[in-house]
């Protein structure tokens, strides 16, 4: 009866702990395998300890800007390692804390590198040796791992993924940044904030490119004010790592190619899934190396289940968590439930946020995708300048972007930029799930004085309506 | 200053009820047409509607206490400013209930009840005359707005079911209401697969009215499946089917016309012979112009014009008043795959033939099809219902309220027939009207049959 379980779920990041809680919840036997760290990735090398990090940032920033707000602020310094130190302690904390949780609901923790041995059966090589486990549904959670320039794989230094970044023994002091999605924007901002001279190379035409246009016109603005040079249409074509930095050989828009110097380099080109050794061969269908699942997280093989980064995307933690619970909830409906009701996620209600300064979040469709195929819609924008709050908070940087079907006043999406939004956006989150119209959002009373007013602004504004702009 | 609110008399000789349901809780701020509560007697249970206003501060019998004699303290309101008597429980008045008091809040004057009502049905306040007080809207006001005439021996449901008492409220979310008013399709038809049944855009948007019946019917089995024959307490094994809103609505509301209008039917025999001539005629005439013209047309236009000839039996009403309509507009029955429904034909007495058979054609099509937009099958001033096509000889059908009247045909037969004095075979046709006698006394009943007839045995008279 021991290793023997209803479910166990492979890999303890976002989507694999969150999955295993809520099966034990639904009375579920539950194991989790995790060759690392519990928590995974998200909790450990992600999002956590670099939102730890970029708050070290965003105070150094404030004390340097101390007398914007009558203060006297002297001998101000960052001290990198102890940056560092902090956002270990932070991780270190939220890892205990899933260890905890999962003593709580009863959940095995199995430590090792787990492998399926079939479709019901999974062989764990820890520190102790190999044990067999076997259940009557496996969750595949294993993540994904930054994807390497094939010319330049990352040594940890000069060369860094993500990982690298979050444990720097040096700040750099000339860094090319490879990449301008949320990590590569993050960690530019980041970096740039300490007093490292910040390039960001952009391949697409614009940088932090799956957000609406306007937010990353915005964005680079803000960022070159900041100090940061932004190269888009850009392209890394060459590497050459020295022992003293890095050369790079970079194509501009334009198709020139000039070669410059860095101490540094962070490449935050994308992901790839952890999906090649584990097992699964001809137990599930493959694209580009992601779990192909419906909408449910099933594989083609029966009682085989994935969710999170190793499945397609959108690759964020939240996506991966609820994923987990609908995996787990399906997974005790097919075991006999009759009380649970999976909901698959729906993918136009997934908020992305990204922790640089001005603050990026969204959710739904860019306005140019709602245009897509003729659709009338209605743009509704607010600049943080029309806002009290904002400027009481000498925070005045940023819009509000709302974007509704001008037939049905359905939100379509929503786009920020600006001092907090990564907390607003729930609010539109919220309304989507609730298939809210324009009409109940302006009927929402927004409490006074706080930014959250200029998500009610935005909307009137869709509808010629703003009253402080 | 609290006003004590006491046990209603629902009929002159109630003495005791059941206190029902409370609809309101302490704490609550009653308007004025607010349901606050439901009152059973051995007849029917009715809704308690507030007359005075103000914020309920005690609840004195509890929900579910029988033989509460009428004139009971219930419960107790606070008021600001003056006292007013509370409710007395008049004689013979379910009016009492039905047409509430007392100012309106802005827009068209209604009764919040009658507002969250026609609100919730897609009804212009702005359209319709309140039967209340100083022309307050009422919650009967928008029913009948709703209603679409056409009793019959089959359920003839309201689409748009009233948020009554018995909390038949449709739950789905802004975007999914939207867009069904937009394209016209009712939320009672929808299957809501959202949280806790609720309707939301996906439901809407995929809803197909050619399967509504398919819906409706797994609506009615949305509970989990229905028991494998299992047996009764020692009766035969069946099969349960939770009932559709659609459904509910049907029950309810036939029910109350049974329990409440007292209805009485006049019988009259109709010699069809001339007017299948006629018909023949016409529609041979016709044909190039693709004019068919069905015998059931022909009964509209009778009935319209017996309606205008006989005003008496062309009302509605409304507990104190009647409502003399100025032109018949006829529900007519039409058997859809959801229920049985009844679209309008508008302007009945002055409308052609051929304009009435061109109409009828396309509303049956739509209401087949659950097309129907609300504006197609409410009003109605009588309504006809036909089963003649399934042999039935005669029938006595169901009013549908606030309608003064129905009017049931049967098939027209081959019987023996006395025609000037001689035995004779002729086509006849029962014709049987069911009236509302609180609005329609025998004589005028009668001559309204009389009227009928004669129309339909001299059929050139409908020819304009």
């Amino acid at each position: 009866m021991a290793n023997e379980y209803d479910v166990i779920v492979l890999g303890s990041g976002p989507g694999g702990y969150v999955a295993a809680i809520r099966c034990a919840q639904l009375g579920l036997k539950t194991a989790i395998v995790e060759r690392e760290n519990l928590g995974g990735i998200c909790l450990n090398w992600g999002c956590i300890p670099t939102k730890a990090m970029l708050r070290s940032a965003e105070i150094y920033h404030y004390m340097q800007n101390a007398s914007d707000y009558g203060l006297v602020a002297k001998g101000i310094e960052a001290d990198l390692a102890a940056i560092v130190k902090r956002s270990r302690g932070v991780a270190k904390q939220l890892n205990q804390g899933i260890g905890h949780l999962m003593k709580k609901n009863k959940i095995a923790v199995h430590m090792g590198e787990g492998r399926l041995t079939g479709a019901n059966s999974l062989s764990v090589k820890g520190e102790k040796g190999e044990e067999s486990l076997t259940a009557k549904h496996i969750i595949v959670a294993t993540g994904a791992r930054a994807r390497d320039l094939p010319f330049a794989p990352a040594d940890g230094k000069r060369v860094w993924t993500y990982r690298h970044a979050m444990t720097p023994s040096e700040l750099p002091e000339k860094l090319l940044v490879i990449g301008s999605g949320a990590i590569g924007i993050e960690f530019a901002s980041f970096y740039n904030d300490l007093g490292s001279e910040v390039t960001v190379v952009e391949m697409l035409d614009r940088i932090v490119p799956v957000e609406d246009a306007d937010v990353s016109s915005f964005l680079e603005k803000s960022l070159k004010k900041q100090g940061i040079s932004i190269m888009t249409g850009a392209g890394v074509e060459d590497i050459k790592v020295t022992d003293k930095g890095i050369t790079a050989k970079i194509k501009d828009k334009a198709g020139k190619v000039a070669t410059s110097d860095f101490t540094h380099v962070i490449v935050a080109i994308g992901i790839v899934p952890n999906t090649e050794e584990i097992g699964l061969d001809g137990l599930a269908e493959m694209e580009r190396g992601f779990i192909q699942i419906d909408p449910y997280g099933r594989t083609k093989t029966k009682g085989l289940w994935a969710i999170g980064d190793c499945t397609p995307g959108p690759w964020l933690a939240h996506k991966a968590s609820h994923e987990g619970v609908t995996c787990a909830e399906a997974i005790a409906q097919e075991m006999g439930n009759t009380d649970v009701h999976p909901h698959p996620l729906d993918r136009s209600a997934i908020p992305g946020c990204t922790y640089c300064h001005p603050q990026v979040a969204s959710v739904g469709l860019t306005e140019a995708k709602a245009r897509e195929g003729g659709r009338e819609v209605r743009v509704g924008n607010f600049p943080f300048i029309g806002n009290g709050k904002a400027i009481a908070l000498g925070e005045a940087e940023g819009f509000i972007k709302t974007v509704f079907d001008a037939k049905t006043g359905e939100l379509l999406g929503a786009h920020m930029v600006g001092a907090e939004v990564t907390e607003l956006i729930q609010g539109y989150t919220v309304g989507k799930v609730l298939e809210t119209t324009e009409a109940e959002l302006m009927q929402t009373v927004f409490p006074h004085p706080t930014l959250s007013e200029m998500m009610h602004e935005s909307v009137l504004d869709a509808y010629g309506r703003a009253l402080h702009f | 200053m609290a006003v004590e609110i006491k046990m209603p008399a629902l009929s002159p000789t109630m003495e005791e009820g059941t206190l029902a349901r409370w609809l309101v809780k302490v704490g609550d701020t009653i308007q004025s047409g607010d349901i606050m509560a439901e009152i059973e007697t051995d007849k029917a249970t009715m809704e308690f509607e507030a007359v005075d206003e103000g914020v309920l501060t005690e609840i004195l019998i509890e929900a579910g206490t029988d033989n509460v004699k009428v004139g009971t303290v219930i419960a107790r309101l606070a008021m600001e400013g003056e006292e007013s008597a509370p409710p007395p429980a008049p004689p013979s008045e379910p009016a009492q209930t039905a047409s509430p008091p007392a100012p309106a809040a802005e827009g068209p004057a209604a009764t919040p009840t009658a507002r969250k009502l026609a609100e919730q049905n897609g009804i212009d306040l702005a359209s319709l005359t309140g039967t209340g007080p100083k022309g307050k809207i009422t919650k009967e006001d928008v029913e009948a707005a709703i209603a679409k005439g056409g009793g019959s021996p089959a359920p003839s449901p309201t689409p748009a079911p009233a948020p009554s008492a018995s909390g038949e409220r449709i739950i789905a979310s802004p975007l999914a209401k939207r867009i069904a008013a937009d394209k016209g399709i009712d939320l009672a038809l929808v299957k809501g697969t959202g949280p806790n049944g609720r309707i939301v855009r996906e439901d809407v948007e995929s809803f197909d009215p050619a399967s509504a019946p398919a819906s409706a019917a797994a609506q009615a089995q949305s509970e989990p499946k229905p028991s494998a024959a299992p047996e009764a307490e020692g009766g035969a094994p069946f099969t349960e089917d939770k009932l559709s809103n659609v459904r509910k609505v049907i029950a309810r509301r036939l029910t109350e016309s049974k329990q409440t209008v007292p209805h009485f039917y006049l019988t009259v025999d109709i010699r069809l012979d001339p007017l299948l001539k006629l018909r023949g005629e016409l529609n041979a005439a016709l044909e190039p112009d693709g004019v068919k013209l069905s015998v059931n047309d022909f009964l509209i236009k009778a009935l319209a014009r017996a309606l205008i000839r006989v005003p008496q039996c062309n009302v509605s009403f409304h507990g104190d008043t009647l409502r003399r309509y100025e032109r018949a507009d006829v529900s007519v029955a039409v058997a859809a795959p959801s229920g049985l429904i009844t679209p309008v034909i508008t302007e009945a007495d002055t409308k052609s033939l051929s304009v009435i058979s061109t109409e009828m054609k396309a509303l049956a099509a739509k209401a087949r099809e659950g097309k129907l937009m609300p504006h197609e099958y409410q009003g109605g001033t009588a309504s006809l219902s036909n089963l003649g096509m399934f042999g039935i000889k005669q029938f006595d059908a169901v009013i549908n309220p606030p309608q003064g009247m129905i009017l049931a045909v049967g098939a027209g037969q081959q019987a023996p027939y006395v025609v000037d004095g001689e035995l004779a075979v002729a086509t006849v046709m029962h014709a049987s009207g069911s009236f509302d006698h609180r609005a329609i006394d025998g004589a005028d009943g009668a001559q309204l049959m009389e009227a009928i007839k004669q129309l339909c045995e001299n059929p050139m008279g409908l020819v304009v």
